[in-house]
């Protein structure tokens, strides 16, 4: 499943437009025509390369580019669907393969990120969806026109169906694999207005629960290929003892007994850690396993940290009105305002949570004898920022990089980072032959790039109605936007976009609201992950809500339904998870617990019904509900599973994950000691999708964030006693309830 | 080296390795069957779960000195064509996500319905908690050990 490069066929194109070949006919547009900065300018020279996103074989084969990476949220098949939605054409001739990273052609416009070619975000869907509903529209409009003028009728008495041109009048129908043979390509695509477009009471293939995901097959009988399945002629194996931290120097004790160990070629100290290699995996981690390394710390920002002291720094950075804050969200002014109120305040806090993506980072690599282009084959979110790296790196034109993708074994963000790519590279221009890195699971923690720990100061005010007037949120973590998207941390002056999401109260109907964040720089590898900041924001934000809620003497779910009156979307998708969950419903001896999350704009509630063990302090949960509105739904069946699945992910973060770092190291190896959920802690959870006519938004990590929030709420409601620090674990459960 | 005599999905293999190497690393990069995932290294979450005469292993923790004349079956010998009743549910089902750790599942269910024609929910459970699925699919693994259960 490699990408598709056919850089000669397309040089003299437009940015826009058809090529006739032998083969057939293809449609190739650039997407990522809005990207502003570095990586551009870096790829500027590609402008002119245009890859095909649609080709149509004259056997009828109809072949649709994904531009995203797949990690199981279900683009590999989604996107292409779009495409031949608009298209009108026959799924059961269509393949789908993943697109080469280059941004100007394959980027993705969502304007969060402004063109540039990555997966993150549940952004796929509705960043692309538009341009593809028109591009689809647009070949297939090429397909007719070239019909009309063969069989000299008006294009206007031309239809469609499943592949085929049909006139209707003359009952003559001719399929997408005849047309292409004698078809012209015109010199400008054909306009089209949304008018042109289906509407979604039209749509033949979105929508439909029947239509599987195309990797599923592939994905129960072993044959579909990750990163980690890669095999190139004359590779040699790689495993890299990864530092704990940016600038931590290894000092290895023995590495010239480990290099005379059996099948081992070098043992190499790098910035990075201390790369092993060798001609199988076992000798390679063999070699990993008996090197004897200490770090030097001196010279690594990170060196200091340990989680608990600096949750006591990021308590004081909090609570002094002094420390340096930049704006996240703002509506009315509420320091005026929270004198006048019945003022609440409450600290919540969350711990660093490790992706845990179950195939350890890899990268195959090979750099050209003269040093001036590579290959690399992996499964990334972000190949375009590894090829964009290793240029610089190489000192080589960005288009000089083929980054090949695959199958990603889990993503959830921990495959933006470029850093296993850029490793591979590396090794592969010191030891000149391709190599294949391959991390074990403990450097895979070692170099984890975790959601960030994060500390959270609100106050809320009260007025004389009962009604909330003011909303005060602070947040205190490590800034993810200045290390995973620079361009956009720089371009704001220091925002971030991806720590501070779910700072905002956009939904509820509060007149004063200023959330606010406090960057701590501690040097800490924060990367996103699975639900990004509204993980962490939305289990202070919906928590505390409750206590609001408590205060002002009204019900929490009541509460919601008030703040968001003018939300009719918001309204009902609440309405909904009450219902379905009879959330008004008593029940001896559990709790129920409701959260709301509007996380990239798709409207979701949850509800989580819950027990306490008092004596040990665990929490069960014994059944959630999951309602969301992400707009028009493509794949419905597959929109379930993501909720559900979201959930599950939800309800590891709040009950179990913590990655704790001492001396600026993670203290986990494993996942003895960093647990996620298994099967046996899985609730019933029901799921219910609320189809609306608005333009689809994304779904992969929308189940997320309601999750510890509606668990915290539950427990509170049983209990009397509010938690505040993520993970609720049996330690702090049992504490709060002292 | 030792040059190891066995059988893998009904095909013999003769691999020459060192007595202590894992089985789950001759059969991913010796016999490149690479539907078989490595994951922790350490037995702690499934995705390397093969078949070692009919019973599931942990390949990252198999020794090739134990499998002298077994029959190993990986997720590549299940079945032809993916007609193993749990290959058809797991497509029934849609359960795959990232799809990394589902070899293994696959291949720990088949395990218990080979012995277990109808398992209970708290059997399924039981003898799969030891696979870990990071995406979330554990309810449509169960659903879909149910369907082939029953259709099966």
């Amino acid at each position: 499943m490699t990408a598709h490069i056919n850089r000669e066929s397309a040089t003299a194109m437009d940015r826009r437009g058809f090529v006739k070949t032998a083969a057939g006919l293809t449609f190739a547009f650039a997407l990522g025509g809005g990207l502003n900065g570095r990586f551009a300018e870096a790829f500027a020279a590609d402008t002119s390369t245009l890859n095909a996103w649609i080709t149509i074989g004259t056997d009828g084969t109809v072949v649709l580019l994904c531009p995203t990476a797949e990690m199981g949220q279900g683009v590999i098949t989604t996107l292409p669907l779009i495409l031949a939605e608009e298209l009108d054409a026959d799924w059961s001739k269509v393949k789908t393969e993943f697109a080469p990273a280059i941004p100007p052609l394959y980027g993705n416009p969502h304007p969060f990120f402004n063109g540039a070619q990555v997966t993150a975000g549940s952004t796929s869907v509705p960043g692309y969806w538009h341009s593809l509903r028109v591009a689809g529209a647009q070949a297939r409009r090429v397909l007719i026109d070239n019909v009309a003028a063969k069989w000299k009728v008006p294009a206007a008495e031309l239809t469609t169906d499943n592949g085929h041109v049909v006139h209707a009048k003359s009952k003559r129908k001719i399929g997408y694999g005849d047309v292409v043979k004698f078809a012209t390509v015109p010199k400008d695509p054909p306009k089209i207005g949304n008018a042109d477009l289906k509407k979604p009471s039209q749509f033949k293939l979105l929508g439909r629960a029947d239509i599987g995901r195309v990797d599923v097959p592939l994905k129960v009988n072993g044959s579909a290929k990750y990163g980690i399945d890669v095999d190139v002629p004359g590779m040699l194996y790689a495993t890299v003892r990864e530092a704990p931290a940016e600038g931590a120097k290894a000092q290895v004790a023995n590495a010239d007994d480990v290099g005379k160990m059996k099948g081992i070629a070098a043992v190499i100290p790098l910035p990075f850690g201390v790369a092993v290699i060798g001609t199988s995996v076992e000798a390679t981690q063999a070699g990993r396993d008996a090197l004897k390394v200490t770090w030097d710390m001196s010279a690594s920002p990170a060196k200091d940290f340990d989680s608990d002291k600096a949750m006591e720094a990021y308590a004081k950075l909090g609570q002094d009105r002094k420390t340096p804050a930049r704006t996240a969200y703002k509506v009315g002014e509420v320091w005026d305002v929270l004198p006048g109120t019945k003022v609440v305040e409450a600290n919540y806090t969350s711990e660093f949570c490790y992706h845990a993506q179950l195939e350890p980072m890899n990268a195959v690599a090979s750099v050209a004898e003269d040093g001036k282009s590579a290959e690399i084959w992996t499964g990334s979110q972000f190949g375009a920022l590894i090829a964009f790296i290793v240029s610089g790196i190489l000192k080589t034109p960005p288009d000089k990089i083929l980054v090949h993708q695959y199958y990603l074994g889990g993503g959830y963000g921990r495959r933006i980072a470029p850093d296993i790519g850029i490793q591979a590279v590396i090794l592969a221009s010191i030891v000149k032959k391709p190599v294949k890195l391959l991390l074990t699971r403990p450097d895979d923690l070692a170099a984890a790039r975790p959601r960030p720990m994060s500390y959270h100061v609100l106050k809320a005010g009260i007025d004389g109605n009962h009604d909330v007037l003011g909303w005060y949120h602070r947040l205190v973590a490590e800034n993810v936007s200045a290390l995973a998207a620079p361009p956009s941390y720089e371009g704001s002056g220091g925002d971030d976009l991806i720590g501070w999401r779910g700072l905002d109260q956009a939904c509820y109907d509060i007149p004063h609201v200023l959330a606010e964040g406090v960057r701590a720089n501690n040097g800490m590898r924060v990367w996103p992950w699975r639900g990004i900041g509204a993980g962490y924001n939305k289990f202070a934000a919906e928590a505390f809500l409750d206590e609001v809620a408590a205060a002002a003497g009204k019900d929490p779910l009541a509460l919601r339904l008030e703040l968001t009156k003018y939300n009719p979307r918001a309204n009902a998708i609440l309405k909904a998870v009450a219902e379905m969950s009879e959330y008004s419903k008593k029940r001896p001896g559990h709790g129920m617990g409701i959260a709301f999350s509007d996380y990239h704009g798709t409207y979701t509630a949850g509800v989580a019904e819950v027990s306490v063990d008092r004596s040990s302090g665990k929490i069960t949960v014994h059944n959630y509900w999951v309602a969301a509105d992400p707009g028009i739904v493509l794949q419905p069946n597959h929109v379930h599973g993501q909720l559900e699945s979201a959930v599950v992910f939800g309800l590891s973060a709040a009950l179990l994950e913590q990655l704790a770092f001492k001396d600026g190291a993670a203290q986990a190896s494993n996942f003895n000691d960093y647990p996620v959920l298994r099967m046996a802690d899985i609730p019933p959870i029901h799921t219910k999708v609320i189809a609306t006519d608005n333009a689809p938004t994304g779904i992969g990590e929308v189940g997320v964030p309601a999750v510890a929030p509606a668990i915290a709420n539950a427990v509170a409601q049983l209990t009397g006693k509010r938690l505040r620090h993520m993970p609720m674990t049996p330690e702090r459960v049992k504490a709060a309830l002292a | 080296m030792t040059t190891f005599a066995f059988t893998v999905n009904g095909k013999p293999a003769n691999v020459e390795a060192d007595a202590d190497t894992p089985l789950l690393w001759v059969i991913r990069e010796h016999l490149k069957l690479t539907g078989t995932k490595f994951g922790c290294g350490a037995g702690l979450c499934g995705a390397c779960t093969v078949h070692v005469d009919g019973k599931a292993v942990r390949s990252c923790q198999t020794q090739m000195s134990e499998v002298t004349g077994k029959k190993i079956t990986t997720i590549e010998g299940l079945s032809h064509n993916s007609s193993h009743p749990l290959q058809k549910a797991w497509v029934a089902e849609q359960v795959p996500q990232c799809g990394y750790c589902q070899s293994g599942q696959i291949m720990q269910a088949a395990s218990l319905l080979a012995k277990t024609k109808s398992p209970t929910r708290e059997q399924i459970v039981e003898h799969m908690n030891g696979n870990i699925c990071r995406c979330g699919t554990y309810p449509r693994i169960v659903r879909a050990i149910e369907r082939a259960s029953k259709e099966g």
